[in-house]
């Protein structure tokens, strides 16, 4: 009776993780196939494969897939460079000026309480359905992690190496771009990281709302269609774009520990 | 020391005194349109009529009330599934090994995603709302149970075991309790994607709810209905995080600070 001690062979563990996601796809195959369900509400495994593989080639709801996926990475990218381009130099600044300190981040609480899903009526109101709206959203989603992860970072700074380049004469803006900076740059991916994962997310609830097109678009059009396998295909290119932002940053966060000798 | 703190009070207040009175002279003056953004007189008005008289069907408490609900729901099942679930994956390598490779395999699908699935299924009612906040609150519960049974350390079961305690007494009495602040951790996310995830499903299509108050305000073009829904979607969210950590306080009399 110890934690996660066992006398199972690395064999049998990995007969387990097969057996595991087997029985996930022979369930929902199971119940797909023996008619319990409509296919019109639960498409078998194969049925989504079949159709995934057509949108890729036939449009739906005005493209095919992969544009639509284009679309939806553009608005990411907008949205979530924003949130970088602000967030990080404001967190390094209020790391460094107290007072901006005292008076962003009163404000900056009030506000994030707000989901940032909630933001999608403003949103389409002041910038319309198009790129604008949706960018709006995901700057929410993905603003705060950078902000507080670069705030932290900056405050963690080992004060020696402040005092060191103050005594070499370094004003307030080259500590925070020469000392700062550079010093919470683990600190500011970790932080990307997570408002990556999360400007994704709200991204897809954005487009779920209101736009034209868009990942999500496909899928409340496939939602409008009754039909769960063009729904599920979204969910799946969803999945799979979300999972590559993710290894794509924690390779940038592993090649910043590595050179740093972490 | 006292006297630092209660100059930040001073400074927060004026903060945020500081952008309600920018907020005021800006749409006063017509800086910001009124059809863009609504003027605090505007706001009173609109918090007034869906008080009094109601907006999209209902009174503010009751929207605030049914979405609150669903979220208690949602949450109390996730939780109640993804606790053991995760304390079992934590255990035993064998329950991991036949659980994690289908979870890795539906994480990166974001609750949010879900949405449609939901309502393909089980239509605008609340069953759809119920699903998407389990999905949503589900995962973190799952992973931050794993993580605390993971993280206990070997001394403590290897004492617990050495005194001879028994399967369920360990179970109660070690196990949970030293995983508990992972738990905890665990939960206060979960109830954070539950919260988002359901104003996002109430957007997409509610009978009554926050999120229904903020897409008919959207589509009314009715600018200070949205900033009332969008303070309520804060403000509850907000007490919800508070009754949680009240909660957690009250499991875990030892972590008092």
């Amino acid at each position: 009776m110890a934690v996660a001690r066992t006398n199972a062979s690395r064999a049998q563990l990995f007969a387990l993780s097969a057996a595991g996601l087997a029985s996930l796809f022979a369930l929902w195959s199971a119940v797909a196939a023996s008619g319990w369900v409509a296919p019109q509400f639960l498409p078998p495994p194969w049925a989504v494969a079949e159709r995934f593989e057509l949108l890729t080639s036939r449009p739906f709801a005005g493209y095919t897939i992969q544009q639509h996926l284009l679309s939806s990475i553009g608005r990411f990218l907008m949205g979530f460079g924003f949130a970088a381009a602000i967030g990080v130099p404001l967190g390094l600044a209020m790391g460094w000026f107290r007072w901006l300190d005292e008076v962003v981040s009163p404000l900056f609480e009030a506000v994030r309480f707000v989901a940032p899903i909630a933001w999608v009526p403003f949103a389409a109101l002041w910038f319309g359905t198009g790129i604008g709206g949706p960018t709006l959203v995901i700057f929410m989603g993905a603003f705060p992690p950078a902000l507080i992860n670069s705030y932290r970072g900056a405050r963690f700074v080992e004060p020696r190496l402040i005092e060191a380049a103050q005594t070499l004469g370094a004003g307030s803006w080259r500590v925070i771009a020469q000392v700062l900076l550079p010093a919470s740059v683990p600190s500011i991916v970790a932080g990307l990281r997570i408002s990556a994962g999360l400007g994704w997310q709200s991204l897809v609830g954005a487009e779920l709302i209101v736009a034209s097109s868009g990942i999500g678009y496909l899928m409340v059009k496939g939602q409008s269609n009754m039909s769960p396998s063009i729904v599920m295909s979204g969910m799946i290119a969803i999945g799979i774009v979300g999972f590559a932002i993710d290894i794509a940053l924690r390779r940038v966060e592993a090649a910043i520990h590595a050179r740093r000798g972490q | 020391m006292m006297r630092g703190s209660r100059r930040r009070t001073a400074v927060a207040l004026a903060s945020l005194g500081g952008a309600v009175a920018l907020w005021w002279v800006f749409t006063a003056t017509g800086v910001i349109p009124a059809m863009r953004f609504a003027s605090p007189r505007e706001f009173a008005a609109a918090f007034e009529q869906i008080s009094s008289q109601g907006y999209a069907d209902a009174k503010l408490w009751q929207h605030a009330l049914q979405s609150c609900k669903l979220v208690a729901m949602g949450f109390a099942v996730a939780v109640a599934v993804g606790v053991p679930l995760g304390l079992a994956m934590g255990w035993s390598r064998r329950a991991e090994a036949f659980f994690n490779p289908p979870f890795l395999l539906l994480r990166p699908i974001p609750p949010l995603a879900w949405i449609p699935l939901a309502i393909v299924w089980l239509g605008l009612g609340d069953a759809a709302k119920v699903m998407v906040i389990f999905v949503a609150a589900f995962v973190p519960s799952v992973i931050n149970s794993y993580t605390g049974v993971r993280s206990i350390e070997p001394h403590l079961v290897e004492a617990a075991e050495t005194l001879g305690i028994r399967r369920a007494m360990f179970l109660r009495e070690v196990l949970v309790p030293a995983a508990l602040p992972h738990i905890f951790s665990g939960l206060r996310l979960s109830l954070q994607a539950a919260w988002t995830t359901l104003v996002a499903a109430e957007l997409v299509g509610a009978l009554r709810g926050l999120g229904q108050v903020l897409s008919a305000a959207a589509q009314d073009i009715y600018p200070a209905m949205i900033l009332v829904g969008m303070v309520a979607v804060g403000v509850c969210g907000g007490a919800m995080t508070l009754a949680l950590a009240l909660a957690e306080r009250r499991a875990m009399p030892w972590r008092a600070a």
